[in-house]
């Protein structure tokens, strides 16, 4: 693949939203729980992006939000649930009554869609792993059996996750744009190596790194772009330097349950808003 | 002091933990159960978060996988494709909790739609990463409400399989893990029986009698000749919950 230029390029997060993300395009924005990018997802509603296939391991809030704006043609996911609190009411309309249209939906579990990115990173065409057996999911999603060459052990494979854009966020980048992330990883590293192009919003934007223990690094010359978002991650968070906002987690259930109160919402908070940076 | 039947579940779900090494938990009742577990009966019992987060000792009950307690507290935050190839797939969980819409008679989950998959009644979440922790954890506990609408003779979707379709389905399927050992409702304790892989009645709550399950059980309930009954919860138990959910 060879990297892509010498350094990311530094840019304002809403021409770095313009450039990388077009319609059709499928898009990555990962953060399990922690470090959602929620500035760059909502200036991608902004921009008024259409027919997106969303990817992300959880839909959480954003994609919530994404699908009720009709941004998403398909969601590629693992858990559509609002955690610990209930329902993602978006998602559920989406899928239930095709509001406000219909959406394809191709579901996995957690350890699929981890080992799809690993695979992806990887340049490798599908990952093989023990699972997708004896449950629904085997007839109605992307997977296929492995025979094992060595001991003739039946696995499952399931095929890499190679997407258009990956964005995430990330507490810190140096001048060279390079990345330190910290706090839970989840899948974030291996769905900027997976993705054809890659945006990182962070907190701050530092002269030199501090490496910290159990810190990721990511470096420059692998990223495309880098946008300063401060609070870019909010009601999620980035650890250490902002807080999640479990309340808005729990008020969420309210204010997304009907659609008018919904778009209401989103027109007020997003729409209406400019994207900081 | 008089325990909720919330309460009784946490409680018994915590006693269940006594004697575990490895917990691996999602949010709501089993996260408190194990870090009430922790702090009265076990407190050398690691808990796994599937956000990364092994060995968290959270001081409150996060609301979600993800809450900064949990990575701050812990003793190693990982990715979540080492959370499941290296630490769940190989089976180095001893107990996991599964939450569920939907339980059968053999233990199988539904946590993906009510109705017709491609065009259902309820969306419901999904199976996240319970299929996986499903088949290979050591065995996993269910908390869930004691009703027909629970517990019914023929899942919607099979999320997660306990038993699949009876005795020798787990081994067919090359699953390593025991599968489902214990249910815990807000009436009593289900557990497999260890031949017919049913689940079986087993425990009575306080003031519960068999029939009273037998009713809110959507398949004709086998029921153990002898139940035994649950201990009520104890002060300490019962006082070191509220404290905590006070927090």
């Amino acid at each position: 693949m060879g990297s892509r230029s010498e350094r990311a390029q530094p840019v304002t997060l809403s021409n770095g939203v313009a450039e990388l993300v077009r319609d059709g395009d499928s898009v990555a924005l990962e953060g399990f729980t922690h470090l959602i990018p929620f500035a760059a997802g909502h200036e991608v509603v902004r921009q008024g992006r259409r027919d997106l296939e969303l990817i992300r391991m959880t839909p959480d809030l954003l994609y919530d939000q994404l699908i009720g704006m009709g941004c998403a043609r398909r969601l590629v996911f693992s858990y559509g649930g609002n955690p610990g609190v209930g329902s993602l009411h978006r998602f559920r309309d989406a899928v239930e009554n095709g509001w406000p249209h219909a959406i394809e939906v191709e579901e996995h579990s957690h350890a699929g869609m981890a080992n799809r990115y690993t695979a992806g990173a990887s340049d490798l065409p599908f990952a093989v792993m023990r699972g997708y057996r004896g449950n629904d999911l085997v007839g109605r999603t992307r997977v296929a059996t492995v025979t094992c060459p060595f001991t003739g052990e039946e696995l499952a494979a399931v095929p890499a996750l190679r997407p258009d854009v990956a964005i995430v966020h990330a507490q810190e980048a140096d001048k060279r744009g390079n990345v330190q992330l910290w706090g839970i990883p989840g899948v974030q590293k291996e769905a900027v190596l997976a993705a054809r192009r890659s945006l990182v919003t962070v907190e701050r934007i530092v002269d030199e790194l501090e490496l910290r223990p159990g810190g990721v690094v990511i470096p420059g010359w692998v990223i495309d772009a880098v946008a300063e978002a401060p609070g870019g991650s909010q009601p999620s968070y980035s650890h250490g330097l902002t807080e999640r906002n479990n309340d808005f987690y729990r008020r969420w259930d309210e204010i997304s349950r009907e659609r008018e109160g919904f778009r209401a919402w989103m027109e007020e908070h997003v729409v209406g808003r400019v994207a900081a940076g | 002091m008089n325990a909720d039947a919330g309460e009784v579940m946490t409680i018994v779900a915590a006693r269940h933990l006594r004697d575990a090494k490895v917990c691996f938990i999602g949010v709501g009742r089993p996260s408190t159960a194990a870090i009430l577990a922790r702090e009265v009966h076990n407190p050398d019992l690691v808990l796994v978060y599937e956000s990364g987060t092994i060995g968290a000792k959270p001081f409150r009950i996060p609301l979600s996988i993800g809450d900064g307690e949990l990575a701050q507290t812990a003793d190693a935050v990982v990715s979540v494709p080492e959370m499941f190839n290296y630490w769940v797939q190989p089976g180095r969980l001893d107990v996991a909790f599964l939450g569920a819409a939907q339980i059968d008679r053999f233990g199988n989950l539904n946590s993906t739609v009510i109705g017709d998959y491609d065009h259902p009644k309820v969306r419901l979440p999904g199976g996240g990463g319970a299929p996986e922790i499903a088949a290979a954890c050591g065995e996993v506990v269910v908390i869930a409400p004691h009703s027909p609408r629970t517990f019914v003779e023929r899942l919607d979707f099979v999320t997660s399989v306990g038993f699949g379709d009876g005795p020798g389905a787990r081994e067919r399927l090359g699953f390593r893990g025991r599968g489902p050992t214990t249910i815990i409702t807000d009436l009593g304790v289900l557990e497999p029986d260890p031949e017919t892989k049913e689940l079986t009645l087993t425990q009575l709550h306080e003031g519960v009698e068999a029939d009273r399950v037998r009713e809110a059980t959507g398949w004709p309930l086998a029921v153990a000749a002898e139940p035994r009954r649950t201990e009520p919860p104890s002060d300490r138990e019962l006082g070191a919950l509220r404290e905590l959910t006070s927090r």
